[in-house]
């Protein structure tokens, strides 16, 4: 290992309309180090990663390659391949109906003086090239004879040959096998040693501890840190994700309990649904609020959605109220009295066209039925009552829903089920996008609802406002339930559950 | 000035005004040629019916009308048109006269002669193109394939099932009991009777279920809709059976028009007219929120601008062009672009009042 710094980003600053998306972030690489970009969702990574790849013009900042500091600034993906920057996505942006060979050398084709192809000597060389990298297919076939993996392989394959220095791998290994990827990092172990520099952003917490050298820490937009990987264990890492200090944990006092009925609402065995949430089981119990949480991506709006229905359970049985329910879609769950208010407002909540009213009102209408309409005047009623309780800012019943700011939408998408008063609310990320001010109110709103006796799963990225309204938490990492935690509510103690494995 | 704003923001203001916009270029032409002005707007009471240009519109226009309703409700679920409705509506008179007739009889001329009672034939048609519709509306909701797709299957396929039906041959059925519907209700002429008819039905349906809010919702964001509880499929579905067995009533009067099972020429080119109903009356082919009278004005316009058309002494062949163009200066006008042309003129001289307020 050279070691030697190949690629240093200095002071990248970004604006999306409306979103500073990265704010002064530094980053350097070395030759021959598999350097991990870490963050929640939304962090900044794929920005940083489109800003050094020419997909996103950034608006401050330099960009320097190699030993020599070679200020380089990319305009698109094939002006950074020139510069030594490859890119291989989670989707393999390959033709499938083309051969291996033909893939690998797809436009810089070996070429005769009439400039036709080569064939022979593109078979030849794309043999070689798979047996320097040990990978096993026959490069006549055509691409989409192959797995996923050794697609994603090939792919990086014609990267490394296109004169790679810098490699970079988003999020390479979501849809492989535990086999698929220890060969994808028995690959890139070879490449590294090969000197090239590779940037791999992932979720997976274990796959960085597995593979990296170092690991770069964004948030917000921030560059919250380098580290070496040595020096930076599992809790801290998670703790620089989420953006709490570690060593400054205050435990939170724990919330005087209210009487919570030993009667359960919700029991759900084995559920699961395809390879998004694995089997998990969960009780909810009469005027409970159980918190979800966990990394964003860790399967917690998943969980929630297999028991509405949104997600329809393979596997598994569901109990509701005590008697057996068959949920095979949303209002087989609303009959039940179940409540969902999606994380995605845009895409699952709000009916843009339709009118404030019309909003409220619309799961209580499909409750209700196709052919009973419920009055306008009742309709009337109830869209002013929830206006007012909420305090929802709208000109009028009658305004389009979109021309609301996101927090009036999101009250509104809350009006819409408490209207149908509901005995099991599950709120995902009712807060986010929404002044502090709101955000409070809806946390008394869970509370009060608990109060009254009815249940409630909360899922929010922040920890604090789970603390404050949650009973239990439920823990979820990669897709899985890996915990719960009733007593002794701390950061502290959620954040080493969300981080797993043993403690250094 | 604002009263004037107030206006131009209504829903149905572009739809009027296009339906003005012909209704004046007659009055000019009359006027122009030395005729009484308002010729265009005469009714008169001939022979115990009504008769006039206006009522020559009502009576044509029916079809497109009735057309025009089952196409809003599917393009507002589906995003996407019934292009088979035409087709449909020929497959509908068949099977009706096939019915009444028997297979192979070409005429009917005594009420003996039926096979069964006119009612039964009727409501068959109207039957087999609800059948049609929920075909179309099994593959669009069910099997996700483009509307505009899985409705060209019937778009072909309903002419040359008539034909099957009818062994290939006109069939007629000349009896009064039959020709009513495209006929005469006591003064007024029958098409307009039965598309204000099926207008009220659809409007009272709208009115007193929350059909018309579950469609809007679906168009608009099925995903949002299912967390809400709405089954969007069967919604889906339902548009394009309502689409079906209007096709079928249409295809009802315009097979009585002619008192024959004319396969090739029933409903042909017709659900270009509806479509184009539908968008004159200021709905988005994009799905989303609908208005049932837009959609019932826009087919009087085109039809009259047809009728006009003929009235100006434009020659048949001819017409299509001098269609061609009015609709494209109707939809030119309620494009975005041009829409938004005016929003930011608007805006500019409200920034400029503003501007100079100020100084």
């Amino acid at each position: 290992m050279s070691n030697e710094v190949i690629l240093s980003m200095r002071g990248i600053s970004m604006t999306f309309p409306g979103v500073r998306a990265l704010s002064d972030v530094d980053f350097t690489l070395r030759s021959g180090e598999i350097h991990a970009l870490m963050g929640e969702n939304g962090a900044g990574k794929s920005t940083l990663i489109k800003c050094l790849t020419g997909v996103n013009d950034f608006e401050k900042g330099e960009i320097f390659m190699g030993p020599e500091r070679r200020p380089i600034r990319n305009h698109s993906t094939l002006e950074a391949q020139k510069n030594g920057i490859s890119t291989v996505y989670q989707e393999v942006n390959l033709c499938p109906n083309l051969s291996v060979a033909e893939n690998l050398f797809i436009g810089r084709e070996p070429l005769t003086a009439l400039h036709t192809i080569k064939r022979q000597a593109m078979v030849k060389r794309a043999r070689e090239l798979m047996k320097k990298l040990d990978i096993n297919v026959d490069v006549t076939q055509t691409l989409d004879h192959y797995s996923i993996a050794l697609q994603q392989m090939i792919a990086i394959a014609r990267a490394v040959d296109m004169e790679c220095k810098v490699l970079i791998l988003d999020e390479p290994t979501s849809s492989l096998d535990d086999n698929e990827v220890e060969k994808l990092f028995s690959m890139m172990r070879t490449l590294r040693d090969e000197g090239i520099g590779i940037i791999f952003v992932t979720h997976f917490l274990e796959q960085v501890y597995a593979v990296c050298d170092r690991i770069t820490v964004l948030r917000n937009g921030q560059l919250v840190g380098e580290f070496e990987i040595s020096d930076l264990p599992r809790l801290k890492l998670v703790a620089a994700m989420m953006g709490k200090d570690f060593n400054d944990l205050a435990s939170i006092r724990t919330k005087e309990k209210t009487e919570i009925s030993p009667e359960l609402e919700i029991e759900a065995r084995g559920l699961s649904h395809e390879r998004k949430i694995k089997p998990f089981d969960l009780d909810i119990h009469k005027g409970e609020v159980v918190g979800l949480t966990g990394l964003l991506g860790s399967g917690r709006s998943e969980l929630a959605r297999t028991i509405y229905g949104a997600d329809r359970a393979q596997t598994g049985t569901l109990k509701v109220d005590g008697k057996p329910a068959k949920i095979k879609a949303p209002i087989d769950a609303m009959r039940l009295g179940m409540g969902l208010l999606p994380d995605d407002r845009k895409a699952e909540g709000i009916v843009e066209d339709l009118s404030v009213r019309e909003n409220i009102i619309l799961a209580m209408q499909s409750l209700a039925g196709v052919v009973k309409r419920i009055p306008m005047d009742k309709q009337m009623e109830i869209t002013k009552k929830f206006i007012e309780l909420l305090e929802i800012k709208t000109p009028s019943t009658e305004t389009l829903v979109k021309q609301l700011s996101g927090g009036n939408q999101q009250k509104v998408i809350i009006a819409r089920w408490l209207a149908t008063n509901p005995d099991f609310l599950i709120l995902d990320e009712p807060t986010r996008g929404i002044d502090v001010g709101t955000k409070t109110e809806i946390q008394k709103l869970v509370i009060q609802l608990a109060e009254e006796g009815k249940s409630v799963i909360f899922i929010s990225s922040e920890i604090e406002e789970m603390l404050r309204a949650c009973n239990r938490l439920a823990v979820l990492r990669d897709g899985e339930k890996v915990g719960e935690l009733t007593e002794n509510l701390t950061q502290e103690s959620v954040m080493k559950v969300i981080a797993g494995g043993e403690q250094k | 000035m604002n009263w004037l704003k107030r206006i131009v923001k209504k829903p149905l203001f572009l739809p009027l005004f296009s339906v003005f916009l012909v209704l004046i270029i007659n009055v000019v032409y009359d006027a122009v040629q030395g005729n009484f002005a308002l010729e265009f707007f005469r009714i008169e009471l001939k022979e115990g019916a009504l008769y006039g240009r206006i009522i020559d519109i009502l009576n044509r226009g029916s079809e497109a009308a009735i057309l025009a309703i089952g196409m809003t409700l599917a393009v507002s679920s589906s995003a996407g048109t019934d292009i088979s409705v035409g087709s449909v509506m020929s497959l509908s008179g068949s099977l009706c006269c096939m019915l009444l007739a028997g297979f192979g009889v070409t005429h009917v001329r005594e009420v003996s002669d039926l096979r069964m009672p006119i009612f039964v034939g009727v409501i068959a048609g109207i039957g087999v193109a609800g059948l049609c519709g929920l075909f179309n509306g099994f593959l669009v909701a069910k099997m996700k394939i483009q509307p505009m797709v899985a409705t060209l299957i019937f778009f072909t396929a309903g002419r040359a099932i008539g034909l099957l039906l009818t062994n290939n041959k006109m069939v007629y059925i000349h009896l009064e009991q039959f020709k009513v519907f495209g006929g005469k209700l006591w003064i007024f002429p029958t098409p307009t009777v039965i598309a204000a008819l099926c207008v009220a039905v659809m409007a009272v349906i709208l009115r007193i279920t929350s059909l018309g809010t579950y469609i809007q919702s679906v168009g608009i964001n099925p995903r949002a809709s299912r967390i809400a509880g709405i089954n969007s499929v069967a919604i889906i579905m339902l548009c394009y059976i309502i689409c079906g067995l209007f096709a079928g009533v249409a295809g009802i009067v315009a097979t009585s028009r002619i008192y024959s099972a004319d396969s090739n020429n029933i409903g042909l080119n017709l659900e270009l007219d509806a479509i184009l109903a539908v968008a004159l009356g200021g709905n988005s082919l994009g799905g989303g929120r609908f208005n049932l009278a837009g959609s019932i004005i826009g087919a009087y316009t085109i039809q009259a601008i047809t009728t006009t058309m003929y009235a100006l002494g434009v020659a048949k062949a001819q017409a299509p062009v001098y269609k061609a163009i009015i609709v494209l200066l109707i939809v030119v006008v309620q494009s975005p672009v041009v829409k938004a042309y005016f929003a930011r003129r608007r805006a500019q001289k409200e920034g400029a009042l503003a501007f100079a307020g100020r100084g």
